[in-house]
């Protein structure tokens, strides 16, 4: 039976053994950044986004560069391309050499011809990082004729070869297309081309996949570590996601507030992190494969303000190892070998087996049984479709965003909901919430008809199902201060008898979320991403609910923030007998925070399951290939999985594939499939699945598995 | 429960700072000056009585068409009035008829704008739809039109309809921007949040949208005072404005046509200057309030 | 594409009727009668029979959306009826005065766009140093001065400063170009200057936006020559909003003129427009505001375009 698919597969291959990196050493380093220092001029101040970072890099290597927003990861990126936002910013000391030239040192067009062709670089954002209104070919072809003054038929073939390199199907009409016609995906595969035009040496990418579905991430980085050993192009990786920088780098550096805390061979810093900023991190990371029961460090703090930034060690301030002894600042010295750098004062104690103590107590998590609680919310077959007509006289379009949706929830539960983006999660949240309107379908919520409800029942129900939103910026009346915010539900329902009562209840719910009672006094421009979310808790705990939306909740905050948001949400769970939805594309927060989990592509529910049971033996294909998309921060257990990589693009819910959704980029699909919508079928214990070839691929891998 | 993060108390520089007004004059220093020109403004047209040297409708046949000289500042017009006088009593028409004008045309746009990017559907439709055909229209065209049929209306000196002529054509041009401004509000998260609370329509319109349409407005508000000044002088100079002897700015432009050019260009010169001073305030402070709120509001 | 474009013209037609409608309708609002008003404004004593014949005689006797028809249809194939105050078709009227106007306001839209988008390119390029600060200056004060007024200042400075003011007389394009451009150079000067104030104000606060953009920094990493950077991939992103922005005052431009043409004693729509309503005259009152009308619906249909077809994100969806 011949398998359907729309594009190929890049196929598992074995991960190069890191070893053979070891030749290349002996070479000449392709780059050194020797003492680098940036710094921002702003109206405020002098702001030292990057304090003296040293690395060096040779061809085909793969450098990680890791740290949070604000640590000047990305100011050290184009400081080396000269690239800095003039004329704030500045490179007042150390030296960038490449092959052996100061950069910094050049006259601009020196630099100007290294620049593209060198020298490459690629962005976080492909949608606004490619012009609107050239064409792709013009844009591939630019740097060719400029750098290497080919004229237009040879760049033209050219352009077309480095489609083809960088899996750009049906090269020829692409480059007569403009960016708005190209996905997410094939916009970043553009922009890796456009790298790639004058073969350089080193390529620089910042957060290349950040702004990507998970699938999709893993097909763009897959692509760069191929062509960086094949070509024997450097590679700078500049990424906050640890699990990237465990299967794919060699070397890492950690940075913290302009500085780096450690730098060591990928293998070393996962097996043998030396500094306490990068063990609470690893620590912090939700894992996608880790045990049941594990509970989340979380680093408490913020880091400290670059304008003035601390004399000493400047992660003192939030380390639970610190002395008095770390008033003075630390250098960065060898710890384990040459090879391995941290910047801190006890960082030999830590390699001789100190381990810094946790914050809050480890009591293992206590999973409420879930299948005692009565069902909360019960969803029957939802359906919301969105017509839109872009022009009077054009062709209406019709997107189902969520198709067929039925699920249910428990007291006390947290059921996650998961998938790129398309599937529809976010949809069903806010019909649920009756944001958006639904087209078919049934919602329950205790004894009512959620969807039904009008008036003063409506009114009830909204009270006790409440939401948490994704982005904190925008999720905050910018005119209302925090007080105000948190404290509107109490004037609204009279939850509060007088106006003192409904202070002390603010204070009483600020406290709760872990803030400050000040805080109330303070606008949310004045708050950080973290407190900001944290206040979007403390509004939607004011009104009382026994469910909540959580659209998204961690997903714009840094990963050390993260993991103090999800403890408190997985708090409150416990003493306050919450249920949430869980909203997210990121499965090992989902696996983390969640009792079940849904797995959605397309609006469709693909597959159901017991938390465990999902991650441990999913079985729909697409919920393998999600979780073998999804990067580990440990190479050893990266090692071991190997790589598959789903290929294709996610369709346009507007243009759903007919039959099953997955077809067009399933391992397993055959021409059934193309016709038949699977439903959810229970494989055992409330495992359920869409896919009607699963009987047969089951009753295969037993038959093979040996007696 | 999760330890909280460090936060030093606010010093007294920056409890000084967190006063819009303190904030606003360190970051906008052209706004200041201009909002210093656009008060002194005000209090000299309050105070008109004091500050001028002349009765502005006192005729004077000998002394008419003088060149400026220290008698009169800004010289005589053609009956022999002061200009100067002329000019500080002008002052009151101009910002009067400016504020109101632009008062009650951006306050009913701004109504109409929010209400329709919030109901949206068939309202927004139709009222789009409304504003698209207003739109069509240069103000000065629709103002003289709303003339020609109202009339005049004096209500304690001031003209009723006049200011209603030019209130009219600026509501749906003021309607168009803060509709567009109040769409990007009305899809924010935290209207949604308004929306799960189980809001009413008005409490979130009110308390939830309008606050936030308020920086636009402001800007609006400033940029149709002057518009607003700018089309009265023009009504007036047609003669279907202010009418004589009232000292209007525009008026005494009028009075000072053609045959005038060679022998009195005095009489040309300072209204208009002073027209030209006055709109160039409002459009700077226009401009630096317009540049304050918006940082502000992108953190 | 051509989807786009039949859409666009089809558009027009429920726009203007609406002007139609609400103009017409409008109108009649007018509190006291027109006619008594015109004739008894005279200040002759009138007969009523003198006022029933004259209504008859301007067809103001038959129900109103007759006449609503009556004009909607003359309209369509553009004729506008007849002027109450001069008596003449209001078509003669017009044409010869709408070409000269027409005229001023092509010559303003150019002098505009060439002093605009230089300068508002200039103004981005160097913002915030004391370039940009005077061409600012400039821009402003063309904002702030009544146009009319310049016009009086530029008559004013030829006078003192070159004895010789521009010609008053009308004269034709065709029979004396010079002179006519010499006739029309100036208020084309006056209202062109707010023009141009306006569009290079737009013009450099979009290429300053521009310029921040994410893809002006990936053409810079890609190594091209700052010229290629501002020329090819900043300014065809920046024009655009410029270019919609001309349209729309384009039309104003109009406004501009219903004062300016006084003040060089010119005639065109913009002095007729005023006559007409002083002179109550309804029916050309009615025919300008259609006639301005459909000048600026079918000035934004030619942006609409002009933009469709500079920007490829509306040229494909």
């Amino acid at each position: 039976m011949r398998a359907i698919q729309d594009t190929a597969i890049l196929v598992d291959s074995p991960v190069p053994p890191r070893d053979a990196i070891a030749r290349l050493d002996a070479a000449e380093p392709l780059l050194v950044v020797d003492d680098l220092h940036v710094t921002f001029t702003t109206p405020r101040g002098i702001v030292r986004a990057v304090d003296g970072i040293s690395y060096r890099l040779h061809r085909g290597e793969i450098m990680a560069i890791v740290g949070e927003s604000g640590c000047g990861k990305s100011a050290a990126a184009l400081a080396i391309m000269r690239l800095l936002a003039r004329p704030a910013g500045k490179t007042p000391k150390g030296r960038i050499l490449f092959q052996g030239q100061d950069l910094l040192k050049l006259p601009e067009s020196k630099m100007r011809e290294i620049r593209g062709r060198d020298i490459a670089m690629i962005f976080q954002e492909p949608m606004s990082s490619l012009n609107p209104v050239l064409s792709v070919g013009l844009q591939i072809m630019e740097p060719l004729r400029t750098h290497l003054g080919m004229d237009k038929e040879t760049a033209h073939a050219r352009a077309l070869e480095l489609l083809q390199l960088v899996g750009i199907t049906d090269a020829e009409r692409r480059l007569d297309q403009y960016p708005h016609q190209l996905s997410g995906g094939m916009r970043q595969r553009l922009m890796i081309a456009m790298g790639l035009a004058c073969n350089p040496k080193l390529i620089i990418a910042d957060e290349p996949t950040t702004a990507l579905d998970v699938t999709i991430q893993a097909q763009i980085l897959e692509l760069m570590r191929d062509l960086s050993r094949r070509l024997d192009i450097a590679l700078v990786i500049i990424t906050h996601n640890l699990g990237i920088v465990a299967r794919y780098a060699d070397h890492v550096g950690v940075m913290y507030a302009g500085q780096m805390v450690e730098q060591a061979t990928a293998e070393e810093l996962f097996a043998r992190p030396r500094h306490p900023y990068t063990i609470g991190l690893l620590k912090s990371v939700p894992r996608l494969d880790r045990p049941r029961g594990g509970r989340l460090e979380t680093i408490e703090g913020l880091p400290p303000d670059l304008l003035r930034p601390p004399a000493g060690c400047r992660f003192a301030a939030r380390c639970t190892l610190r002395l008095p002894l770390c008033d003075t600042a630390p250098n960065l010295v060898p710890i384990d070998g040459a090879e391995h750098l941290a910047r801190c004062h006890r960082a030999g104690e830590i390699a001789a087996g100190l381990t810094p103590p946790s914050r809050t107590s480890p009591a293992p998590r206590t999973i409420v049984a879930p299948g005692q609680a009565d069902v909360l919310l019960r969803v029957d077959d939802l359906h919301t479709t969105f017509v839109s007509r872009p022009g009077i006289f054009a062709e209406p379009m019709v997107v189902r965003a969520v198709s067929g949706v039925s699920f249910s929830v428990r007291r006390g539960e947290t059921l996650g909901l998961v998938g790129e983006s398309g599937c529809g999660k976010t949809t069903v949240g806010r019909t649920i919430l009756r944001l958006t309107p639904a087209t078919s379908g049934n919602v329950q919520f205790g004894d009512t008809d959620v969807l039904g409800a009008e008036g003063a029942s409506l009114t009830a129900i909204r009270r006790q199902m409440q939401v948490i939103f994704q982005d904190p910026v925008s999720s905050l009346n910018p005119r209302m201060t925090v007080g105000q915010i948190i404290g509107e539900p109490l004037k609204v329902y009279r939850l509060a008898r007088s106006r003192s009562a409904a202070q002390d209840r603010v204070s009483e719910l600020l406290s709760r979320v872990g803030l400050h009672g000040y805080m109330a006094e303070r606008y949310p421009h004045q708050l950080s991403g973290g407190q900001r979310q944290r206040v979007g808790i403390a509004r939607a705990l004011a009104m009382e609910p026994s469910f909540i939306v959580c659209d998204e909740p961690v997903s714009a905050l840094d990963v050390s923030i993260q993991a103090q948001v999800i403890t408190l949400l997985e708090e409150l769970q416990r003493e306050l007998g919450l249920a949430y939805l869980f909203i997210a594309h990121d499965l090992a927060v989902v696996r983390h925070i969640s009792h079940r989990v849904a797995v959605m592509y397309l609006g469709h529910v693909v597959e159901m399951a017991d938390r465990n049971a999902l991650y441990e033996t999913p079985l729909h294909p697409y919920t393998k290939a999600l979780l073998a998309a999804a990067p580990v921060p440990d190479p050893a257990v990266e090692r071991m999985r190997g790589t598959v990589v789903l290929g294709g693009e996610i369709p346009s819910p507007s243009r759903p594939p007919s039959g099953c959704v997955f077809h067009t980029r399933c391992p397993i699909a055959t021409a059934e499939c193309r016709d038949v919508v699977p439903s959810l079928e229970d494989y055992g214990s409330g495992h359920l699945a869409a896919c009607i070839k699963l009987p047969e691929s089951l009753a295969k891998s037993h038959e093979s598995r040996p007696a | 429960m999760a330890a909280t993060e460090q936060f030093p108390s606010p010093t007294w520089r920056e409890r000084l700072r967190d006063w819009p007004i303190v904030d606003f004059i360190l970051r906008q220093p052209q706004g200041t000056i201009s909002g210093l020109f656009i008060l002194t403004l005000i209090v000299v047209a309050l105070f008109a009585d004091v500050v001028a040297p002349y009765d502005p409708l006192d005729v004077d046949f000998v002394g008419m068409l003088q060149a400026p000289s220290l008698e009169h500042l800004l010289g005589t017009d053609n009956v022999g009035r002061d200009i100067l006088s002329r000019i500080i009593y002008g002052a009151r028409t101009a910002l009067a008829i400016g504020f109101l004008a632009s008062f009650v045309g951006c306050t009913i746009g701004a109504l109409i704008g929010t209400a329709s990017a919030y109901f949206g559907g068939r309202v927004d439709l139709i009222v789009q739809r409304v504003v698209d055909v207003a739109m069509v229209f240069p103000i000065i065209m629709l103002a003289l039109v709303i003339v020609a049929i109202l009339g005049r209306n004096l209500v304690l000196g001031i003209d009723v309809n006049l200011i209603l002529a030019i209130a009219l054509p600026i509501a749906p041009k003021v309607a168009r921007v803060i509709r567009a401004s109040a769409l990007s509000i009305v899809n924010m998260p935290y209207i949604d949040a308004a929306r799960a609370a189980g809001y009413s329509h008005v409490r979130i319109i009110l308390r939830h949208m309008m606050p936030n349409v308020v920086g636009p407005y402001l800007v609006l508000l400033t940029a149709y005072i002057a518009q607003a000044i700018l089309t009265e002088a023009s009504l007036s100079f047609l003669g279907l404005g202010v009418s004589e002897p009232q000292p209007a700015w525009g008026l005494m432009l009028s009075s000072g046509s053609a045959s005038y050019y060679r022998d009195a260009p005095w009489m040309v010169l300072f209204p208009g200057l002073a027209i030209s001073l006055t709109v160039l305030a409002f459009n700077l402070f226009g401009d630096a309030l317009r540049d304050w709120l918006d940082p502000r509001l992108r953190t | 594409m051509i989807g786009y474009l039949i859409k666009r013209i089809l558009l027009i037609i429920p726009t203007l009727l609406a002007v139609g409608v609400v103009t017409f309708f409008l109108l009649r609002v007018v509190p006291g009668d027109i006619v008594e008003l015109k004739l008894r404004g005279d200040g002759a004593a009138v007969t009523q029979l003198a006022i029933e014949r004259e209504r008859a005689r301007l067809g103001l006797d038959k129900p109103l959306i007759n006449q609503f028809g009556d004009w909607i249809t003359g309209v369509a194939v553009f004729n506008f009826g007849t002027s109450m105050w001069t008596g003449r078709p209001v078509t003669d009227e017009i044409a010869g005065r709408l070409v000269l106007s027409l005229q001023i306001a092509f010559l303003a839209t150019l002098i505009g766009l060439l002093i605009a988008v230089p300068l508002g390119t200039i103004s981005a390029l160097f913002a915030n140093s004391w370039i940009d600060y005077s061409i600012r200056v400039v821009t402003l004060a063309g904002l702030s001065m009544p146009s009319f007024w310049l016009g009086m200042l530029i008559i004013i400075a030829l006078l003192h400063v070159f004895d010789w003011i521009p010609p008053m007389t009308p004269t034709s394009l065709w029979r004396d170009p010079l002179g006519q451009l010499a006739q029309l150079f100036w208020p084309a000067l006056a209202v062109g200057y707010r023009f141009s104030a306006i569009v290079a104000r737009m013009m450099r606060s979009s290429l300053v936006e521009v310029l921040h953009e994410d893809y002006i920094r990936t053409a810079r990493a890609k190594g091209l020559f700052e010229r290629t950077v501002i020329i090819r991939h900043a300014l065809r992103n920046a024009l655009l909003p410029a270019i919609t922005v001309s349209g729309l005052e384009f039309a104003f431009l109009i406004g501009g003129l219903v004062v300016t043409e006084q003040v060089f004693n010119l005639n065109g729509i913009g002095r007729l427009f005023v006559q007409a309503i002083i002179n109550h005259d309804y029916i050309m009152i009615q025919a300008l505001i259609m006639l301005t009308a459909f000048v600026f619906v079918v000035t934004n249909l030619v942006v609409d375009l002009v933009y469709a077809f500079l920007d490829p994100r509306i040229r494909y969806v």
